[in-house]
């Protein structure tokens, strides 16, 4: 083992309890910690696999911005954190089968992975080749992402207008 | 357009004030080293005042003692044999007081005066805490002329029944019966 | 051998570095004081030493001696945890500030820079993004009216700022072609950024202050609402800890306005690091005229500035600056 493989497996236990302690948390704020220390984790990763703009980008986007967002959302709202209950089976039972095929596919895939018969080579990119790669080869696909974006935020800007309220006569 | 010239010429003169504030002298007076004369009538620390014949002016009323919103005042009175009432001792802890002058309003006297000596900071808390002999002064402070047993209606040497200033003279009741 | 001495000098860098940022931003506090002072044509502090030169070191034993105590309805670990972050995350920014080319010594070249990172330049968002936790947690973990307030809004408004300042460095990494701190000073040789991008400095600096919360922006703190905002349960070092990270962050906005606008440590006659340095104390000179100057800004005209002058001012400014570059 070399000590790349054993900060990979620290960051991988990292993550996995993080994960599971973020979902099963009932204090949301705590969730939303776990969860940012998860994504700490994920970033490190991308750091260890040779790819600094990923992790940067990361903790910028995921552990600063969304998550930021969810924070305040949760500070805004101020929810009450209800007791301890199981939920009904109806939701359980979705639940369970989708998590579980989940789980078969993703384990299918895993088993029939290409690095299986095929070595990955490793890729160390700086910032201006990922760009350059991302931007000339593929700008089309962006394009259409800043598009989907763009409709998103329109479609948000329509919701969360109010409805003009009709005018109130002054009086006199 | 105009608006953003308005806007930048306010920001202009705002920062060119702070600016020209740089080379002033500074307005401070520095305090132990420059201690302005207080007004008259500054309230800080009590005194006990004379009256103008150098009789004690309280009368250990207890009106101060309660009036006072931090109970800082205590007493306890007495009477000479003349009939004149007194402290026999009288502590007021100045490390409680707030120097609000509610006993100066509430002294009937005019004993209690508030002085502008406000300097009460010591190592040692008790030695706030001032006795009667700490407190008494020689002169009647702000109300030079009021002596309070030639005014009210008590028999002591200032005169016996009537014989104080504004004072009728005792009305025989018997007289007054149809 | 080589890399016993690579991790010598770098602690002997790092700690020449940390304790350089803390005694500076001791004394940036004296500085802030005394000028603020002059401004309201006052003295400031002058009893502690001569022209009160030892206040703040009486501020930091005062600071480290008092009583830390933790609200009964607050989140424990949370509320411990809170002022760290914010400390930490402006004292690591350092890490990727140059402070000159390099030394050499005993025929080995050291460069004056902790790290230099290929992604340099978005690390500091990395971290400035975290530090916005450190306020939104202080302030939700302190259970109490005017601390939670305090924390949403730092959480707003430096989501909000964030967005401006990240913009209006595009053009600066379009000039220098990297996102490395060091590329970006080098490619300053000939004259700053500040003379081919003036409306980038101003977006930087109006939407570096606020990230900073300082006084035209400081609604998270805006002692006359809501008594120190996030901080109000804080006592001793833990609110030390904040009034730490806010003066490193001040220097580490010196710091990047240098590296960005002024040419970094370059500069005629005197040595790299007291260029850095006198860059640094300029730009925290202005600001503390600006402090001593403007008031608070409302909600909504804080949000309407970030918004709708900031952002698409950075934007245009990237668009044209994108425009010239492909002429």
């Amino acid at each position: 083992m070399t000590i790349y493989s054993i900060i990979f497996y620290i960051l991988a236990l990292l993550i996995l309890v993080s994960t599971g302690l973020a979902i099963t948390r009932r204090n949301l704020v705590h969730a939303v910690i776990y969860l940012v220390f998860s994504f700490f984790g994920s970033a490190l990763l991308f750091y260890l696999f040779g790819a600094p703009l990923l992790a940067v980008l990361e903790v910028i986007i995921y552990a600063g911005a969304i998550m930021i967002l969810f924070l305040f959302i949760i500070m805004m709202v101020k929810v009450e954190t209800s007791e301890e209950r199981m939920f009904p089976l109806n939701q359980w039972l979705p639940a369970a089968v989708i998590g579980l095929l989940y789980l078969a596919i993703g384990a299918l895939l895993v088993s029939s992975a290409p690095g299986k018969d095929i070595p990955l080579e490793m890729a160390l990119t700086h910032p201006k080749e990922f760009g350059q790669y991302l931007f000339q080869r593929h700008w089309l696909s962006i394009e259409i992402v800043s598009l989907l974006l763009l409709i998103a935020l329109i479609g948000a800007l329509h919701l969360g207008r109010r409805k003009r309220e009709e005018k109130i006569e002054e009086k006199p | 357009m105009a608006e953003a010239l308005e806007a930048i010429k306010a920001l202009a003169t705002g920062f060119a004030t702070t600016f020209k504030h740089l080379f002033r002298k500074p307005i401070t007076e520095e305090y132990p080293e420059f201690k302005r004369t207080l007004p008259e009538r500054t309230r800080a620390r009590i005194i006990l005042t004379r009256d103008p014949d150098g009789g004690e002016r309280c009368v250990a009323c207890y009106l101060c003692s309660a009036v006072c919103p931090v109970s800082c005042i205590s007493m306890q009175s007495a009477e000479k044999e003349d009939g004149r009432r007194y402290a026999t001792w009288f502590r007021i802890n100045f490390a409680r007081c707030i120097y609000c002058g509610l006993c100066e309003e509430a002294c009937p006297t005019s004993a209690i005066q508030l002085t502008a000596m406000f300097e009460t900071c010591e190592r040692d808390i008790l030695t706030l805490v001032y006795e009667k002999e700490d407190l008494l002064v020689d002169h009647g402070g702000k109300d030079k002329e009021y002596n309070f047993y030639k005014y009210a209606g008590v028999v002591t040497q200032e005169g016996g029944k009537g014989e104080h200033i504004k004072e009728d003279k005792p009305v025989n009741v018997k007289s007054n019966l149809p | 051998m080589d890399w016993i001495i690579g991790i010598i000098v770098l602690i002997v860098k790092l700690g020449l570095v940390l304790v350089g940022l803390l005694l500076l931003a001791a004394y940036l506090v004296w500085v802030e004081r005394k000028f603020l002072a002059r401004l309201q044509i006052r003295y400031g502090p002058n009893r502690a030493g001569k022209f009160g030169l030892l206040q703040p070191i009486a501020d930091a034993l005062k600071l480290m001696v008092k009583e830390d105590t933790v609200p009964e309805a607050a989140d424990r670990i949370l509320f411990l945890l809170a002022p760290a972050v914010v400390a930490t995350s402006a004292l690591l920014m350092f890490a990727v500030v140059p402070f000159g080319s390099h030394l050499t010594l005993w025929g080995k070249k050291i460069p004056l820079v902790i790290t230099d990172l290929n992604v340099g330049l978005l690390y500091v968002f990395a971290l400035s993004s975290l530090g916005v936790y450190g306020v939104a947690l202080g302030g939700w973990a302190s259970n109490s009216k005017y601390s939670l307030l305090g924390g949403i809004r730092g959480a707003a408004q430096m989501i909000s700022y964030e967005l401006a300042l990240g913009l209006s460095l595009v053009p600066i990494v379009m000039h220098a072609g990297s996102f490395s701190i060091v590329d970006i000073v080098n490619a300053q040789a000939k004259y700053p950024f500040i003379l081919l991008q003036p409306f980038a400095f101003v977006i930087f600096i109006v939407s570096a202050m606020a990230e900073s919360k300082r006084i035209p922006f400081d609604l998270p703190e805006a002692e006359n609402e809501l008594g120190a905002g996030y901080h109000t349960e804080y006592s001793g070092m833990r609110f030390g800890l904040f009034f730490l990270g806010e003066y490193v962050h001040m220097q580490v906005l010196g710091a990047f306005v240098a590296v960005f606008f002024l040419g970094g440590w370059r500069g005629p006659l005197l040595p790299a690091p007291v260029w850095l340095f006198i860059k640094i104390i300029l730009v925290a000179l202005i600001m503390i005229w600006i402090r001593g100057t403007l008031p608070r800004l409302r909600y909504d005209q804080l949000m309407a500035v970030g918004w709708k002058v900031l952002i698409p001012a950075a934007l245009l400014n990237i668009m044209v600056t994108g425009a010239i570059l492909l002429i």
